[in-house]
């Protein structure tokens, strides 16, 4: 059962970019992108950079796929996946978001 | 005693050095022993960019010979010594140190003297040649305190020096005894036209001028008499009236002698004596003598073949020259002068933009035999080909210099060109060469030169050679692809003249219009530079925001751990007391590690995100502003201590500095700028490796533009020279402008002006001599972002929405557990990966955090 928990409202999203979240002791980054009314949330952890750092990192798609790119050493996230494009054998966890009555919430368990 | 046959070579000039290059790159060279005498106290150089010298290359830049070339190949180099006998019947040569070498075969590449004119006087102090480093070394010595500069002689070499001792600052004059200038390759209306070019650059030019004596001036040093009566005073003579083969040894050994001198040569560039070979300037082919370099390089490879086994002869040289002197263009190729029986001509002149054109074809009007390019030299390699390879000419032939005015192409395509078409003179490098590089999986510039040396002399070729690779890689399949990114089919020119012609404010919009998908960490920046550039806004308004980095977003430099640095600007690097101490107490009481850096500045690391906004606060009220070090933008303006108080400053470094600094701080960039300036010519701030560098000199400012340090260190070139402040700062604006409107994304200014075609001259003429007509608007773009600029600090200290984004977490006041500090002397650093086990707060995984289960 996937558990939802509530993180922050939804006008504290950063259009186009993206914001950091404690969920239950989890780091997460989430990204949001207006124009498609898309969202996205992975961990926030780099594990090439070995820092929390990915909520600031850049976001925009590679051959189609949404990805955010480190901002340490720039290796690209597929948002969806989490998989590392540069290297398939490194990924980040992903997790299930979405907007309820303006709050947006993460999914954790499951 | 070697059982090996010795080469001894006369000479380490320029042709002298190619061949025992080659010599050496045969493999054949461990048949020989090889001895070779070097007059000058310098082995071989580039003479074709000696005047680079006056630009800031150094003998070192110049030199054409790898470090350990001698001694990894074995070669003996006898420096600074003269060959003074050759003794044909016991074959050994005698230099002046008394060294004796017995010769199997001899090579002489003894090269050229200028020719000085025996008018009274010319032996006076004061009166130079240009040949060598020395020459140069002298002629600047002597241009320190004189105002005025003749040239004698207005061929091509005048020119150059003409050149030169306007760099040098001085007021130029060149006397021809000719009725044109350029007399042996300008028909008279091309060099007429050169004229005029030439003096619109303040240098006067006296034709038809014969000089009878040169004696003591009233205001200057010289003064020189004309035959026509006329008088020109002048600080220093600068001869330039052709060269003359150095032949002294040859002749006294009784070689075979051209009637005007020379060493006669055949096909084999052997002289009269089987057993020594003549090449280079000095060597006399068919009863001429080849002034140019690339001819020299052919005679080094025939003798190579012919020593070696090899095949090869000189059949003579294409003297074709394209130049650019004194920034305008010059291009000679063939029967200039229409000489060949039957031959017709056509011209074309624009007096309005200063172009002149004509072209030489055969009586039937199929074959070209020769041109002439004054203005716009643009056609010259396309004629060139049309030329050496004997193509038919289009059916009328004049659209090859009319300017197009039709989407019609007459120029000719490399893929007209046959695979025996030579590229590169200089190395005799063919299209045939250069193709088979490509095969080999060559498909860059930088390793086409590499592998096949073209365009690593004059660079005549480079254009060229461009266009050949990119046909060959489309043909092999391969895109040449210029864009940006795959959001972008468009280079950053390309965007910079879309946001500039339609007007262009977001992102989006950009997008929208001309792009794809949703944009990337490539192309986002570099729209996000080119906006901010164009219209200066807050670069973390909410339309631009996504497309900064993270270090754009934050204002500030993230560190490996995730957290940031914090550098105040400290203009100039001058700082007072107090701003000192309150930058020390802001990084106490924050507890930041400090660092001076090398840019003059302090440098405040270990800050977390959440901290800035109050560190940056603390900052801004102790009278500080951003220091842009996070952004593509003017980094530091580096100053020395200058006249207020150094014994030889000749100008305030510190305050042009300063004022530099403010003038440009904020402006975005296609990359970091960083600028200097020297209160004398001592440099104690390093102005030449900067992007741009400004030095006092008694005459004024001397701007320096595109150096870097850095990976790849280039010295900066002279641009300008004994400037006022005001003319300083505009050329500094239109460079600044120019630079940002035509650079690819993070190219520093060094790596854009090695790409530019037409390199420093071309540059010149845009912002000196505002060749495109552009440089009102380039002014206009600069008082505008100056007038807008605004300390992004300070604006986004004061804006509650922003502050927002500077927290680690958006629901929770909680921090980073991972930024863990350790102390070492006496600072905080960031924890190492074992000290991190020691703490006992692994994060390898997110899982392990959450669930506890830490080693
Ligand atoms: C702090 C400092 C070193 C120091 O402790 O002294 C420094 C630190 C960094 N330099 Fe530098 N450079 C510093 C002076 C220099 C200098 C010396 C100078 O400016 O006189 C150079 C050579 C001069 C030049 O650029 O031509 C220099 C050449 C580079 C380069 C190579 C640039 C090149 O064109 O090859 C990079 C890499 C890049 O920009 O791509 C670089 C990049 C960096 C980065 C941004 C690397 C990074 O991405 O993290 C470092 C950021 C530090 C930070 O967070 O603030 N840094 N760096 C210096 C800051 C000067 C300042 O006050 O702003
Ligand atoms: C300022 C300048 C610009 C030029 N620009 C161009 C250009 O754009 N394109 C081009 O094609 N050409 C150009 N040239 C010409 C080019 O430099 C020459 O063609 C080339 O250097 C000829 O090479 P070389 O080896 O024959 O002569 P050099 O390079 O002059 O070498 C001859 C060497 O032999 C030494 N020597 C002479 N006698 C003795 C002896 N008895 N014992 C020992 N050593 C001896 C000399 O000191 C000299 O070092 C330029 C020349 C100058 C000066
Ligand atoms: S030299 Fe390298 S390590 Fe040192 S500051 Fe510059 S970029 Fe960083
Ligand atoms: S023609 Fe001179 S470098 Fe190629």
């Amino acid at each position: 059962m996937t558990e939802w928990i509530d993180v922050c409202g939804a006008d504290d999203l950063q259009p186009d970019s993206g914001i950091c979240a404690l969920v239950e002791g989890r780091q997460v980054a989430i990204f949001y992108l207006p124009k498609e009314k898309a969202l996205f949330a992975v961990g926030n952890y780099d594990p090439i950079g070995r820092a929390n750092v990915l909520s600031r990192g850049m976001i925009g798609d590679l051959s189609g796929q949404p990805v955010v790119a480190s901002p340490l050493y720039k290796q690209h996230f597929n948002l969806e996946t989490g998989v590392c494009v540069e290297d398939a054998a490194v990924s980040v966890p992903v997790y299930p978001i979405r907007i309820e009555n303006g709050r947006v919430e993460v999914g954790v368990g499951g | 005693m070697s059982t090996k046959q010795t080469i001894v070579v006369i000479g380490n000039g320029m042709v002298g050095q190619n061949f025992l290059a080659g010599l050496v790159s045969s493999g054949k060279h461990t048949d020989y022993d090889i001895v070779t005498f070097c007059e000058e106290p310098r082995a071989a150089y580039d003479r074709v960019h000696l005047s680079s010298f006056f630009s800031g290359k150094t003998a070192e830049d110049l030199s054409l010979v790898e470090e350990g070339f001698f001694e990894r190949s074995g070669i003996t180099l006898h420096l600074g010594d003269k060959a003074a006998h050759i003794d044909r019947a016991a074959k050994t040569v005698t230099s002046a140190k008394g060294a004796i070498i017995d010769y199997d075969k001899l090579v002489l590449a003894t090269g050229s003297y200028p020719f000085v004119p025996p008018v009274p006087g010319h032996e006076r102090p004061h009166c130079f040649v240009y040949r060598t480093i020395e020459d140069l070394e002298a002629i600047t010595a002597s241009a320190k305190d004189g105002k005025v500069g003749v040239v004698i002689g207005g061929g091509l070499l005048g020119l150059e020096a003409a050149k030169a001792l306007t760099d040098l600052g001085l007021e130029t004059h060149v006397v021809e005894f000719a009725p044109r200038l350029m007399a042996v390759q300008l028909d008279e209306a091309g060099g007429a036209m050169l004229r005029q070019k030439i003096e619109a650059l303040g240098v006067a030019v006296h034709t038809g001028k014969n000089t009878s004596v040169i004696k003591d001036g009233d205001g200057c040093r010289h003064k020189m008499c004309f035959a026509d009566g006329t008088e020109l005073e002048t600080d220093l003579i600068l001869f330039s009236a052709g060269i003359r083969p150095r032949d002294e040894l040859a002749r006294a050994s009784g070689l075979e002698m051209g009637p005007r001198g020379g060493i006669a040569i055949d096909n084999q560039c052997r002289t009269s004596d089987p057993d020594i070979y003549a090449i280079g300037e000095c060597a006399l082919w068919n009863g001429m003598i080849y002034g140019l370099v690339a001819p020299g390089y052919a005679m080094a490879r025939t003798v190579v073949a012919d020593l070696t086994g090899g095949e090869g002869s000189f059949t003579g040289a294409d003297m074709s020259t394209k130049l650019k002197l004194m920034g305008v263009d010059v291009a000679s190729i063939g029967d200039a002068h229409a000489k060949t029986p039957g031959a017709m001509v056509y011209t074309y002149q624009n007096g309005a933009s200063e172009v002149y054109k004509r072209l030489v074809v055969s009586q039937d009007r199929k074959k070209l035999l020769g041109a002439v390019l004054v203005g716009d030299a643009s056609g010259y390699g396309t004629l060139l080909q049309y030329c050496l390879n004997g193509i038919d000419l289009p059916e009328n032939p004049d659209a090859l210099i009319l300017p197009s005015r039709s989407d019609e192409s007459v120029g000719l395509g490399p893929d007209a060109l046959p695979m025996s078409a030579t590229i590169c003179s200089c190395y005799n490098v063919t299209k045939g060469d250069i193709c088979q590089s490509i095969d080999g999986g060559c498909t860059t510039i930088a390793g086409l030169k590499a592998e096949t040396k073209a365009s690593t002399g004059c660079g005549g070729c480079a254009a060229l050679l461009k266009s050949v690779l990119n046909s060959e890689l489309a043909k092999h399949g391969y895109e040449v692809n210029t864009d940006l990114c795959e959001h972008f089919p468009y280079t950053r020119q390309d965007l910079y003249n879309l946001i500039m012609v339609k007007q262009i404010r977001t992102f989006d919009e950009l997008l929208e219009k001309y792009g794809k998908g949703r944009g990337c960490d490539i192309c986002k920046p570099a729209v996000g530079s080119i906006l901010s550039s164009y219209w200066n806004d807050y670069i973390l308004k909410n339309e631009h925001v996504g497309l900064q980095d993270t270090n754009d977003t934050f204002l500030a430099n993230m560190q490996k751990d995730g957290t940031y640095s914090v550098v105040p600007r400290i203009t100039g690097g001058e700082i007072k007391p107090d701003m000192l101490i309150a930058l020390g107490q802001v990084a106490k009481n924050y507890q930041l590690y400090t660092k001076i850096t090398g840019g003059q500045r302090v440098d405040l690391f270990g800050a977390r995100v959440d901290q800035l906004p109050s560190i940056w606060k603390d900052l801004i009220d102790a009278g500080f502003e951003s220091g842009h070090a996070y952004g593509k933008s003017l980094r530091t303006v580096k100053s020395c201590v200058g006249s207020t108080w150094c014994r030889y400053g000749v100008d305030d470094s510190v305050g042009l500095a300063i004022e530099l600094e403010n003038r440009y701080k904020g402006l975005r960039s296609p990359h970091k700028l960083k600028f200097a300036v020297s209160g004398c010519t001592r440099e104690c701030a390093e102005a030449q490796g900067k992007d741009v560098g400004v030095i006092a000199t008694e005459t004024g400012w001397n701007l320096y533009v595109c150096g870097n340090g850095g990976m790849k260190p280039r010295h900066a070139d002279l641009f300008a020279t004994g400037l006022d402040k005001e003319t300083l700062i505009q050329l500094i604006d239109r460079f600044l402008i120019f630079y940002v409107r035509t650079a690819d994304r993070l190219q520093r200014t060094s790596v854009w002006m090695e790409n530019m075609e037409g390199g420093l001259d071309y540059l010149k003429s845009v912002i000196i001599d505002d060749r495109l007509g552009i440089c009102e608007q380039l002014e206009q773009q600069m008082k505008y972002v100056i007038d807008t600029y605004q300390c992004e600090w300070k604006t986004t200290i004061n804006d509650e929405t922003r502050l927002k984004r500077f927290r680690h977490f958006i629901n929770s006041d909680a921090q980073d557990d991972n930024v863990l500090f350790v102390e070492e002397r006496g600072q905080f650093r960031p924890a190492l990966e074992n000290e991190r086990k020691h703490f006992k707060l692994n994060v390898e995984t997110e899982k392990e955090t959450v669930t506890g289960e830490v080693e």
